[in-house]
């Protein structure tokens, strides 16, 4: 059986898989990591993001050997050790940008990459536009954007968190 | 998805030598329609064999083309400041195709191999009159699109580069599907020195296709008034739940008129 080696949320595994493994099974099935969703596993509706080599994929879309040698971030590596939650999560947590709960760890993997690329600022439209790879099914994405928009000057060191 | 053997050769003889040998070995680029079509058991290769380890990445910018590597993703021609100088429409359509993860792996070689009849990146290659280089030859872009899903390419034949000659000005207009971004109806207008090459993607049956009375009528007079009056043929246009055929065939005429008022 082929083996991945890959490196997940600062950890190095090295995995029996199968040629049609798909990246999120590695992540949830081998690894124990579900904090990965699959929402509708075919490729729409972004639950199962998480970063490869620093940028959002869809870890329903893409072979674990297709990771192989890869850095994998998934939402268990966003926290620090300590529990404090990552800007994003917090502005999340602050703006109510999540009910369910299911799309909110591809949701968060994305956000993280878009406000990571655009340290020149992202408009609501930004936001809006960047995130049309992760579909939510109850918030309305309004307090996404809102948590979008509030996590970005965090991320860049321009603001902290206003303390409650 | 069926189980398969999985390549990832670091040599494009290697690539070509292993596709070549097996004619159910596929060719893997960037997956975002092949692993979905894996998922449906719509394909059941013996071997898939990646090509991500081949080195077809980059983009060359000269003073009369830009040249794009197949295994370069949608995400790195949108964000590519030498492609928005040289061909902003290009970019432009390739920060429409999809979302961000999707752009963050999908691939412009496997766009053009697979030859989706609602792809938007055949209408460039077609508009700009691109050439398609493969491990052993040179194909025009009009001699490569050879209708939906099929194309020149050979048994096991690698697009290795897509080389765009730089027009004086060009555009792309996409009406989306609103779940999936698909091209319903795509039109890429292109004004060239040689006369306009209008292209459209997501209507026909037979895949991407010049519209050869919109290039005449934008070849005398580039304005979208000179195209305001041609209708568009709804025979042969695809028709499914999201549009009919009548409809695709108004929605040609929108998105030309629109791509040649935003040059």
């Amino acid at each position: 059986m082929p083996q991945v080696t890959l490196t997940v949320n600062g950890k190095s595994h090295t995995v029996e898989v199968e040629g049609r493994t798909l990246l999120v099974e590695l992540l949830r099935e081998k690894l124990g990591l579900t904090g990965t969703h699959v929402g509708c596993d075919t490729s729409q509706c972004g639950a199962c993001t998480v970063h490869l080599n620093g940028t959002s994929v869809k870890s329903c879309t893409t072979l674990a050997l297709q990771a192989d040698g890869g850095v994998v971030t998934t939402i268990e590596g966003l926290a620090a050790a300590d529990g404090t939650l990552h800007p994003m999560q917090e502005a999340f947590r602050e703006h109510h940008a999540l009910q369910c709960g299911f799309c909110t760890p591809g949701m968060v993997m994305s956000a993280v990459d878009l406000v990571n690329s655009n340290p020149q600022g992202l408009s609501e439209s930004d936001i809006r536009h960047g995130l049309e790879g992760n579909l939510c099914r109850c918030t309305g994405y309004h307090n996404i954007v809102k948590a979008v928009a509030a996590a970005w000057p965090v991320m860049h060191g321009k603001e902290t968190v206003a303390a409650e | 998805m069926y189980d398969f053997a999985y390549e990832k050769p670091t040599a494009l003889a290697a690539a070509v030598a292993s596709l070549a040998g097996d004619m159910d070995a596929k060719a893997l680029a960037g997956g975002q329609t092949f692993i979905p079509v894996l998922k449906q058991r719509l394909n059941k290769p013996t071997t898939v064999v990646d090509l991500a380890a081949l080195g077809l990445v980059g983009i060359t910018v000269t003073a009369d083309s830009v040249t794009i590597g197949a295994m370069t993703t949608h995400g790195e021609v949108a964000l590519s400041a030498a492609v928005q100088k040289a061909i902003p429409a290009l970019a432009n359509l390739a920060s429409m195709i999809g979302d961000w993860q999707v752009r963050h792996r999908g691939t412009i070689g496997g766009s053009l191999a697979n030859n989706d009849p609602s792809a938007c990146y055949p209408s460039a290659v077609l508009a700009l009159g691109a050439t398609i280089v493969t491990d052993r030859r040179s194909i025009a872009a009009d001699d490569y699109f050879q209708g939906m899903f099929t194309t020149a390419l050979e048994q096991g034949e690698i697009i290795t580069k897509v080389i765009f000659p730089i027009p004086q000005k060009a555009a792309y207009q996409k009406f989306r599907n609103p779940a999936s971004r698909y091209a319903m109806v795509g039109v890429f207008v292109a004004k060239t020195a040689a006369g306009v090459r209008v292209a459209v993607t997501g209507a026909a049956q037979g895949g991407v296709f010049r519209h050869a009375a919109f290039e005449a009528a934008l070849s005398a007079n580039f304005s979208p008034d000179a195209i305001a009056g041609i209708a568009t043929s709804a025979d042969d246009l695809n028709s499914d739940i999201h549009a009919s055929a009548e409809y695709r065939a108004h929605l040609i005429g929108v998105m030309a008129k629109r791509a040649v008022a935003g040059t």
